[in-house]
């Protein structure tokens, strides 16, 4: 696999406070990302997700360390040709309409006049806001900005996408929609790297994932290898059975309206439950066994910290 | 090609914010004033006009250089908007030159609105059209250039109040510094006339651009002291925005 970008030992430390005081944000991060892949990049909040995105864009300069954007030194326009980028909370020239930002935008990369409206067009499309392109993007709701920011991204028809939290911000409906766009652009070749808290929506569609916490990587690799598959306990609901008979078989939740919330944490046990039930001519309303998942291993990383 | 982008994009940003209509509307109100300031006075009137109609081009423009370009590189920095520009293919300075002349092309064309009413006022006194005049309007227009380019500079380190603070500063420090000249010519030479001098070279002296009092009262003016005086501009201008390139160049967008 090609590798897109690659971040190799990078630094940054910010001076802070009125006597400038150094502090550490990025203690040597290195990663890569090969061609095609959705690559996450996960971490609380002030982990340095951000700070890690600015640097690989050029916007902030790495106290030391390589970075290196389709093999080319990343503060080369060259290299910036096909890169795209989605900034957290997206907030852009409010003067301006959607149409002519957008124009603007595939303007800096010297797309001429035909193909820019032909893009605008479609991407307006793909982002659901075609009915705003005259409007002046100061009245433009979060998530409309939210989605002319990816459709800004897109502009140049990136080979490598910079995604910053692009779910924040958005109902359901619309995380669901961008992830499909997301997937979409997956389909087509391309690169996406997203930074991201949402940790359900990555675990959806990352194929590789990297933990950042307190400036440092701690895990990364496959989603499949990082959390596995084994189930950690499993959630019954059931009635017509005593709570007081379930005791020792689980840990019980909660019992309200007749129904009975009970942890099991051994297969033996679920069967037991099970046997009991159906001997009993009791109800059983529901059954979900629980495997890792992400949220998990993030939680136990960021608590053993 | 970028800087043309960006120039434009600043020009239509500079055109849709309010203030320069603010601006424009007391600089038309100030031109047309000195209609009744005119008729106060005992001698020539057509004099008057023209007096305090280049005087209100050439204050109000310095204020439309001034209160724009300190906000235009911080608002950038500021809104985050520079994120996505600067994560285009781009270099830096590109992005400082194009803010530079989308604001120069924004004074320009006031600068034209306002040529029109005060030639048009001018014409309903005298009934020619005194192109001449536009001489003085072409180098208050260099002095603006000059302005704008101080007001980047500041503009790309410090926070919109205090660059217009420092801007402000150098516009009238650049207005009285000739008197230090005076000065020198008065005082016998030594370590004090020395340092008058550095002090004086190091200076902007914007009264360089100043051709107004020649032209309302038709002097004669060399050809070498016009070119001496766009010459001042122009390397002024260079000299400033090197200096904000410099700045610029560096600089953590946190």
């Amino acid at each position: 696999m090609k590798t897109v970008l690659s971040l190799e030992n990078v630094h940054k430390s910010f001076k802070v406070g009125f006597i400038p005081k150094k502090k550490e944000i990025l203690k040597g991060i290195s990663f890569s990302v090969g061609e095609g892949e959705i690559f996450g990049y996960l971490g609380p909040n002030g982990a340095g997700k951000t700070t890690t995105l600015k640097c690989v864009l050029g916007l902030i300069f790495p106290d030391r360390g390589k970075i290196e954007i389709f093999g080319r030194p990343h503060l080369e326009p060259k290299a910036k040709e096909r890169l795209g980028f989605l900034p957290e909370n997206p907030y852009f020239y409010d003067y301006l309409t959607a149409r002519e930002f957008l124009d603007f935008y595939a303007q800096l990369f010297r797309i001429d006049k035909n193909e820019r409206e032909a893009r605008i067009a479609s991407l307006l499309k793909l982002v659901g806001i075609e009915k705003a392109r005259d409007l002046q993007l100061r009245k433009f709701s979060r998530g409309m900005l939210q989605r002319i920011g990816l459709a800004q991204a897109l502009i140049n028809e990136p080979s490598l996408i910079l995604l910053d939290e692009p779910l924040g911000g958005l109902d359901p409906l619309g995380r669901k929609e961008i992830r499909d766009i997301i997937i979409r652009l997956k389909g087509e070749g391309r690169t996406v790297f997203l930074c991201s808290h949402i940790l359900q929506d990555i675990e959806m569609i990352c194929d590789r994932v990297a933990i950042i916490i307190g400036g440092k990587i701690l895990s990364q690799g496959p989603l499949t290898d990082l959390i596995s598959e084994r189930i950690l306990f499993t959630e019954i609901t059931l009635s017509g059975l005593d709570p007081k008979e379930l005791a020792g078989l689980g840990e019980s939740l909660s019992a309200q309206g007749g129904r009975t919330l009970i942890k099991v944490f051994r297969e033996d046990k679920v069967q037991e439950i099970l046997d009991l039930v159906k001997n009993r001519n009791a109800k059983i309303h529901s059954l979900i066994p629980r495997t890792q998942t992400l949220e998990d291993l993030f939680v136990e990383m960021v608590k053993s910290q | 090609m970028t800087i043309q982008t960006i120039a434009l994009n600043t020009f239509k940003e500079a055109v849709r914010d309010r203030i320069l209509y603010l601006l424009l509307f007391f600089a038309a109100l100030s031109i047309i004033v000195s209609r009744i300031l005119a008729l106060l006075t005992v001698g020539d009137r057509v004099k008057i006009i023209k007096d305090v109609g280049l005087a209100s081009i050439s204050l109000f423009g310095a204020l439309m250089a001034i209160l724009i370009g300190t906000g235009l590189v911080y608002k950038e920095i500021e809104k985050r908007t520079i994120f996505t520009l600067i994560s285009k293919p781009m270099r830096r300075h590109e992005f400082l030159l194009g803010k530079f002349f989308g604001l120069v092309l924004t004074l320009l064309v006031m600068l034209l609105l306002m040529s029109v009413i005060f030639l048009a006022l001018v014409f309903f006194h005298t009934y020619t059209v005194e192109w001449k005049l536009l001489l003085a309007v072409l180098y208050i227009f260099i002095e603006l250039i000059l302005i704008t380019a101080v007001a980047i500079l500041f503009s790309s380190f410090s926070t919109p109040i205090l660059s217009s603070l420092f801007s402000l500063c150098f516009y009238l420090i650049g207005h009285f510094s000739w008197s230090l000249e005076t000065l020198i010519k008065k005082i016998p030479a030594g370590l004090f006339k020395v340092l008058a001098e550095i002090v004086y070279t190091v200076l902007p002296d914007l009264e360089n651009f100043n051709y107004k009092t020649e032209v309302v009262h038709g002097l004669h003016i060399p050809a070498q002291a016009l070119l001496y005086s766009a010459a001042y501009g122009i390397v002024y201008t260079v000299f400033i925005m090197a200096l904000a390139v410099l700045v610029f160049r560096r600089r953590d967008f946190i």
